[in-house]
């Protein structure tokens, strides 16, 4: 690992100063960035440490969302009976993420700024443009299997690696971030992480010094929360494909539709053609199928991870349906209705 | 260079140990290399394989993805302190209930995992006792001793020995097996 100077910060407001006096890099739990740093992925020249400003409590907000400390632990977060109550699919996400001893130490804001886990990314033998800008994308003609089809660009095909995130997007969580200067400004989830385009070395909006204070949930949209991880066993592995639902059904029609996707884009995917498709259609199987084929047209593969694009669609019909409480329909012989 | 080695104390299964620490070192390193503590192992030194769980003020974390010198302060316990109270060379009956447990039930072959495997589950019983969620809880959100629930929650401490199944079986007994059975 290389040397890096250690300090531990007082207070968000004077972690974010410092950080964008001097550079440093903000560590949480540190339960990737620790790894990466052991890697040579990450080489900071300064840590500011920020697992034990104050800002850990969950707390009621006026409007009757939540109020969350970005250095709450994802074991908190996740066991909160107001979460639990209110926001399920955060809680059900947190859960399917990771192992206890992983999730007592990660911080929800380490969480949303975890790196991906592709294995070019993690190899510095390897060509990787998120790590070595202008060395190339190893995955795009490589091993793809856990790479995303949706959003990426030839400079970059990795996928976002969170759970929870997804969730999040799917509940418009707003993040109250702290600048170097000391105000709070507020960003939208959904906007904090961007497309890889011709920059996947830029991975979100935030300065030197911004740090993600807190973590506001709006009142929860109505309906029921079901979050789905596919994944290669049956614990503590990323997602091959997941999905975050949470769907009103009133009279047999669909009134309120909220749904992302993780582990298929460099991003959180919140699946705005799905809620577009769905909101006031007959909540049916085949309704569901033809959402979730909507989302996944623009999707490509890269050979090894083809695979995700039928996988999604099926796991998003799937998750619908099961949010829904209906039953997927699978003829006996013949093609399979399977979107 | 002054922060390159701060003083940094640790609360080890009871002791305070003062160390002066460059801000790179692990915990998992700082207990074995520096505290003199071996039981806690290094499996993979990469959050994979939980052979180097301990406990941080009663809760299971990773050793080797923890930075010393953020845990000034901090009680950790680790397999040494298990039984604290059996004096060195102990028969298995000083042993506390989950080592007893372990060795009941043949919980391990080569036993490189086994350290990390009693920190897990001794912080597991404390989480189920006071119904903390896993993902395999049902949706009553009632936590109950099952098979199921144990795999999970025990699914970042690998063994590749794969005594799993008398690892559920010597957890189960100790965590007082519901009637859904631990199989």
């Amino acid at each position: 690992m290389r040397p890096f100077g250690y300090e531990r910060a007082e207070s968000a407001v004077a972690a974010a100063r410092r950080a964008a006096d001097t550079g440093a890099t903000f560590i949480g739990g540190g339960t990737n960035l620790v790894d990466l740093m052991k890697l040579g992925v990450m080489t900071p020249e300064r840590l500011v440490d920020v697992s034990r400003l104050p800002n850990r409590d969950i707390a009621d907000a006026d409007d009757g969302g939540l109020a969350i400390g970005a250095a709450a632990t994802n074991t908190a977060l996740a066991n909160d009976p107001r979460v639990r109550e209110r926001f399920r699919v955060l809680s059900l996400a947190l859960l399917s993420g990771a192992t206890p001893q992983i999730r007592n130490k990660a911080t929800v804001g380490g969480n949303l700024l975890q790196r991906t886990r592709c294995p070019y990314f993690y190899e510095v033998g390897l060509p990787c443009n998120k790590r070595a800008p202008g060395s190339g994308c190893g995955a795009r003609f490589g091993r793809s299997r856990d790479a995303a089809v949706l959003g990426t660009s030839e400079h970059c095909i990795a996928a976002h690696p969170s759970d929870m995130a997804v969730a999040m997007v799917a509940l418009d969580a707003r993040l109250g971030v702290r600048g170097g200067d000391g105000d709070l400004r507020w960003l939208d989830v959904d906007a904090l992480h961007r497309l890889p385009g011709d920059r996947p070395d830029r991975e979100h909006d935030l300065a030197p010094g911004d740090l993600i204070e807190t973590v506001r949930l709006p009142p929860p949209p109505p309906g029921r929360h079901v979050y789905t991880k596919v994944r290669d066993r049956a614990s503590y592995a990323f997602a091959l494909v997941s999905v975050a639902v949470v769907l009103a059904v009133e009279d047999g029609v669909v009134t309120s539709a909220r749904v992302a996707l993780g582990g298929v884009a460099p991003k959180p995917w919140r699946a705005r053609a799905v809620e577009a498709a769905l909101t006031g259609a007959r909540a049916t199987w085949r309704a569901f199928c033809a959402a979730a084929e909507a989302e996944l047209a623009p999707a490509r593969g890269h050979g090894d991870n083809d695979f995700k694009i039928p996988l999604a669609r099926r796991a998003i019909a799937g998750t619908l349906a099961e949010a829904a409480g209906i039953a997927p329909e699978v003829p006996t012989g013949g093609r399979r209705a399977t979107p | 260079m002054s922060d390159r080695a701060p003083k940094t104390t640790l609360v080890v299964n009871g002791r305070a140990r003062e160390l002066s620490l460059d801000p790179r070192t692990t915990l998992l390193d700082a207990l074995r290399d520096h505290l003199d503590l071996p039981g806690t192992h290094k499996g993979c030194d990469h959050g994979q394989c939980g052979a180097c769980t301990v406990l941080i003020g009663g809760e299971r974390v990773l050793s080797c993805l923890a930075l010393a010198v953020m845990h000034d302060g901090d009680e950790i316990t680790t397999v040494e302190g298990l039984a604290a109270r059996a004096g060195a060379g102990d028969a298995p009956e000083a042993l506390g209930a989950l080592q007893a447990a372990f060795v009941a039930h043949d919980a391990f072959q080569c036993g490189f995992c086994t350290s990390g495997q009693l920190c897990s589950a001794t912080a597991l019983l404390a989480e189920l006792a006071r119904g903390d969620l896993s993902v395999v809880t049902p949706d009553d959100d009632t936590v109950r001793v099952t098979g199921d629930e144990i795999r999970e929650r025990m699914a970042g401490n690998l063994c590749r020995c794969g005594a799993y199944p008398n690892l559920v079986a010597a957890i189960a007994e100790v965590a007082g097996q519901g009637e859904e059975g631990a199989s």
